[in-house]
This record gives structure tokens, sequence and C-alpha cells, in this order.
């Protein structure tokens, strides 16, 4: 996904193109391009959006709300709330300790480091939730040390939890290493060199200037937190009530046919996807604001 | 740049933070994912080689990496006039399009999927158009195709846009006072520059595709031979238990993953290079 460093960079012209002769193109070229680009868009994208919520609201608003209060759903909001706030907070603070190390400092292997910190993107997410079973699991490395000390983590909520955090993991990394790269290390030097502490420096100098960049990182990461359906799925086991998230929730009702619940749950989902893309663009939006094109200009 | 006098460490906290993102990238993601590579050597060659290459585990790869090959593709073209549109033309509700095309991302892949067959099943908005047509979606090949247009369009279209923004101006100006056509110069001149961003989306569109599960599931079908995508062979072994097997066709798929993303990397490599030579700002 295209990073808050890179909307900064791309967001400082607007030109009007179809000014000038050079960069207009014909009218008839001009609505063509739109309407397939614009159909396209609504087909695959506005049209199953808007599914969701008309599908949820098929059989009217009780049944909606039924479907919303119900105990197995609100236990499943639970546990997705509960998987958020662990792993948003951890992929946090390792992101930002990643992106110290990493922007702040020249060391051997860092495009390496890097590359690998991006890994959990490029995995399967069903491979994801495999790979903990493997270990956690009751045939896994560490399966019969855990039987024996009756700790439960696969077919149980830590399983959850940990396979969460491994899909979240880049996103806040890989949001403050560019922008934190791109901001140089001049002002936490000067900071430092005044008698400012580590963390003085930190909370004084580099969090006030990445905290845009923060943000977003974190309501990506906790969208993907809450929404994680392949990888949470194998570590689950789907018990009711107890180890369903939201969007395992989903798959359940969906697949007892029970089609308007599955709907409700999976609107509130969309819900959450909508606010986030609201948010994210806010952010964008504050970004270019706050910062004039000029002040974009490379100062050296 | 030969840096004869590297600047001495100056900040705190190196130690520190560079020690954490190790300990922890390795117990999360570097240590869990070598237990694919240990659990697959418990097998010999053989047994490995029968467990990858058993029919049904071929047809879910020629599946999962012909549509995700297909649909990248589809994305490529689609997202790029979809980029194109948005930089170059002003339409009402340009900006609520430039912020939706990020859904894919931020809609869970299981409430895509479920919506996504609503519409396409028989008795569905669009399968009730196509299906007297003869062209029935969900619960075959092609609706594995839908899902991973789906949520693959949004990669080429980030890619491209910020390419797009940055061409110079001064490029098709020249061209223009050249004497070259409209087209030609959307060939000759801004088509070269956006074929490494082109081809970084179609590869970070189908390294997506090939490892999706979610949004599929729901729309495949999952006949076995016909539309069983390769992460479901994996949970297929995983319910009965065989584990090793699950583990030896996830091998297969991190190997796929792994070379996609040194691809993606040099892929990147070059738009970026590119970028800044084809008339990019340096920045």
């Amino acid at each position: 996904m295209a990073g808050i460093a890179q909307t900064l960079h791309g967001a400082r012209r607007h030109h009007d193109y179809q000014a000038s002769p050079a960069t207009r193109e014909a009218p008839w070229v001009r609505y063509s391009v739109l309407t397939l680009a614009l159909g396209f868009f609504a087909l695959f994208l506005l049209l199953p959006l808007f599914t969701v919520f008309s599908e949820a609201l098929r059989k009217g608003w009780g049944v909606y709300f039924a479907a919303l209060v119900e105990p197995d759903a609100l236990s499943a909001m639970r546990l997705t709330l509960l998987a958020a706030a662990i792993a948003v907070p951890l992929n946090l603070v390792f992101g930002v300790s990643a992106a110290w190390a990493i922007a702040k400092f020249e060391f051997r292997g860092k495009q390496f480091l890097i590359t690998l910190i991006d890994l959990p993107f490029s995995v399967s997410p069903v491979v994801a939730g495999l790979i903990y079973v493997l270990v956690f699991g009751a045939q896994g490395w560490f399966g019969s040390w855990l039987s024996d000390h009756d700790i439960r983590i696969i077919f149980a909520v830590p399983g959850i939890v940990l396979a969460t955090i491994f899909v979240t993991f880049p996103f806040i990394a890989r949001e403050l290493i560019p922008l934190m790269e791109a901001q140089g290390r001049d002002e936490e030097e000067a900071a430092t060199l005044l008698g400012a502490s580590g963390w003085q420096t930190f909370w004084r100098v580099t969090l006030p200037n990445i905290k845009w960049g923060l943000l977003y990182g974190v309501i990506l990461c906790n969208a993907r937190a809450m929404g994680e359906f392949g990888a949470v799925s194998v570590v689950s086991g789907h018990i009711r009530g107890m180890t369903n998230t939201l969007p395992l929730q989903v798959e359940i009702l969906y697949n007892e046919y029970n089609f308007a619940a599955a709907f409700a749950v999976a609107s509130l989902l969309a819900l959450l996807a909508l606010i986030t893309l609201a948010l994210k663009t806010y952010i964008e939006w504050r970004q270019t604001a706050t910062l004039s094109p000029d002040s974009m200009e490379p100062t050296t | 740049m030969l840096n004869l006098f590297p600047r001495p460490r100056v900040l705190p906290g190196f130690g520190l933070t560079l020690g954490f993102t190790l300990v922890y990238l390795s117990l999360i993601v570097l240590i869990p994912l070598s237990a694919v590579v240990f659990k697959t050597l418990s097998l010999t060659f053989a047994e490995f080689w029968q467990i990858v290459t058993a029919p049904r585990v071929l047809a879910s790869y020629k599946l999962s990496f012909g549509a995700s090959l297909l649909a990248a593709g589809i994305n490529t073209v689609f997202g790029a006039l979809l980029a194109w549109s948005l930089v170059r033309y002003r339409f009402p509700g340009r900006k609520l399009v430039d912020a939706l095309v990020d859904l894919p991302f931020a809609l869970p892949t299981a409430v895509a999927g479920i919506a996504l067959t609503a519409l396409y099943a028989g008795n569905g908005w669009l399968g009730k158009l196509l299906e007297p047509l003869g062209i029935k979606v969900a619960f075959t090949p092609l609706g594995v195709l839908v899902a991973l247009v789906f949520i693959g369009l949004p990669f080429v279209v980030r890619t491209v846009q910020p390419i797009l923004e940055d061409l110079e101006l001064e490029l098709e100006e020249a061209a223009t006072c050249l004497g070259a056509q409209r087209w030609q110069i959307i060939r000759r001149v801004i088509l070269p520059a956006l074929t490494p961003a082109l081809l970084t989306g179609f590869a970070l569109a189908f390294a997506r595709a090939v490892g999706e599960y979610g949004s599929v599931i729901f729309i495949a079908g999952n006949l076995p031979m016909v539309s069983e995508i390769t992460p479901l062979m994996i949970i297929t072994k995983l319910e009965q238990y065989d584990y090793t097997g699950a583990t030896a066709i996830a091998l297969v798929m991190l190997a796929a993953s792994f070379i996609l993303l040194l691809v993606i990397n040099t892929l990147q490599g070059w738009s970026a290079a590119s970028s800044s030579s084809a008339g990019g700002r340096k920045s």
C-alpha cells in the first residue's frame, strides 16, 4: 500500500492536464477511458460493498440488530477487539524500534533486514497459520511440553493473537521506515548535542515528526488485525463463543445458510473498513495541508 | 558515493532498538517459518515429490497460478486506466473514488468473499444477468478469477499513480513540439516511463492473489480438480491431520512467494531508478 511518505511525495502537484494541448486527449478518448475505468471500479468495488449492506438489511432492521446482539456474535466481537488490542501495540513498539534502528543508523545488511520485515506480507495467510500449528500444535515442537503443562495455544486465544501479530507485523514498520529515512537525523542529533537524553529526543523531537505516519500505520494495522481470516481460521478450531473472531463468525453463519445474520456481522466489518479509509484519507489530507509544496523541496 | 569518513554515531539506542527488532522478528516470523523447512526435512525427497505433484495438488497450482496471472493482467490494464483517470482527469466524485480504491486492502477478505458470492450466484444481481447467457461465475474457476481481480486492483493503481504524478510534462510538451501525435506520445514516451511501475504492480497483485484464501473459498465452490486453490489444499490436509502433507505444499508456496519477493524487489529498484532518470524530480 502506498505509504504516507509516498503520498507526501506525490501530492504536491495539481496540474490541469486538460488545459495544455501537449497533455490533452480528444474528448472521445477521455470519455472512453473514464467510462472503462469507472465502470470497472463500480462493478468490482462499489457493487460488492453495496451488496454487503443491502443483504444485511434484506430482512429488516429487527433481524439485523438481533444478529448483532446474539451471544456468539458478541463474544466474537470481544475476541476480535482483544486480538487487535494485543497485536497492534506490540507491532507499534516493534515498528518504532525497527524504524529507529534502520532510519537513524548505518549498518550492514540493512536492506536484507527490510526484506525480512516485509516477509509476512508475501506469505499466504494459510501458511501463516500453519507455522504456529507446527510450533505449538499437538504434534509440534513444543506440543508435548505445552500439553504437560496444560497450556493451550493452538485452537485457543493465544494462537489467534499470534497469527494476528504475524499477518500485521510489517504495517507500522513499513510506514515509519521511509518516513524517518526521509526526515534524516539532523534534528535528533541537534537535540542530543544540546543534552537531551535518548527518550527526551524521541518524545520531543521524533514523535511529533512522525505522529501522522504512525497513526496511519496503526489504522492500517488495526484494520487488518480485525479483519484477518485465513491465518486465524487455521489456528482457531472454530469453537463457537470461544475462539471465533468476527470474520470467522461470518463464515460459520454463512455456511449455515443464515445469510441475513452473516451479512449483518459482515456489515460491521465493512463499516470498519469504511472508517479506516475515511481516517486514512483524512490523515493524507492533513499532511498535504500542513506541508506546503515548497517545504517538500530538499533543503540542500 | 565512497564515504571515507563515516559520521560517528551521535544518537543513542542503536543496540536496544536493533536488538529488540531482531529478537521480535526471530520469535514471530523467522523461527516459526523455519518450522516449515524442518518439518518437510522429515520427508524423503520421493515422499515430498509425491505429495507436491499429486494430481489434485497439480490441478490446484494450475488454478491458483493461472487465475492469479490472469487477474493480475486484468488489474494491470484497468488499474492503469483508473490511475490515469485519477491523475489526468477531473470528474465529480474523484476524491471519493481515490479513497475507495483501497477498499480491498481494508475490507476483510471473508466479507469480500460472501459479497461477491451473493452478487454472482444464480439468484444474485449479476448472476441473474449472466446465467441466461450461459456464463456461470459463482462456484466455478471464473469465480476464483473475479475474487482475485477484486483483491489485486489497488496494487496496480497505487504503484502507477505516484509515477504518473511525477512524470515531467516537459517531455510531453517537447514531443508535441517535435510533431508527435498524442497516441505516439502515449506509446513512445508515457508507456515506457510507466513500464517498471506496471510490472511492479502486476507482480504485487500476482503475489497477493497466489496466497489469497478468504475471498476465494466462498465463491470457488471448491470442487476437487476443478476449483480448488492451493491454500485450500493446505487447509484440507490440515483438516485430515496430515500435517506433513500440508507443510510440504506450504513449502512450495513459500518458495514461490520468496521468488516473487525477489522479483518485486528487483522491479521496485528498477522502477525507482527509471522514474528518477525519466524525468521524475529527485528528492
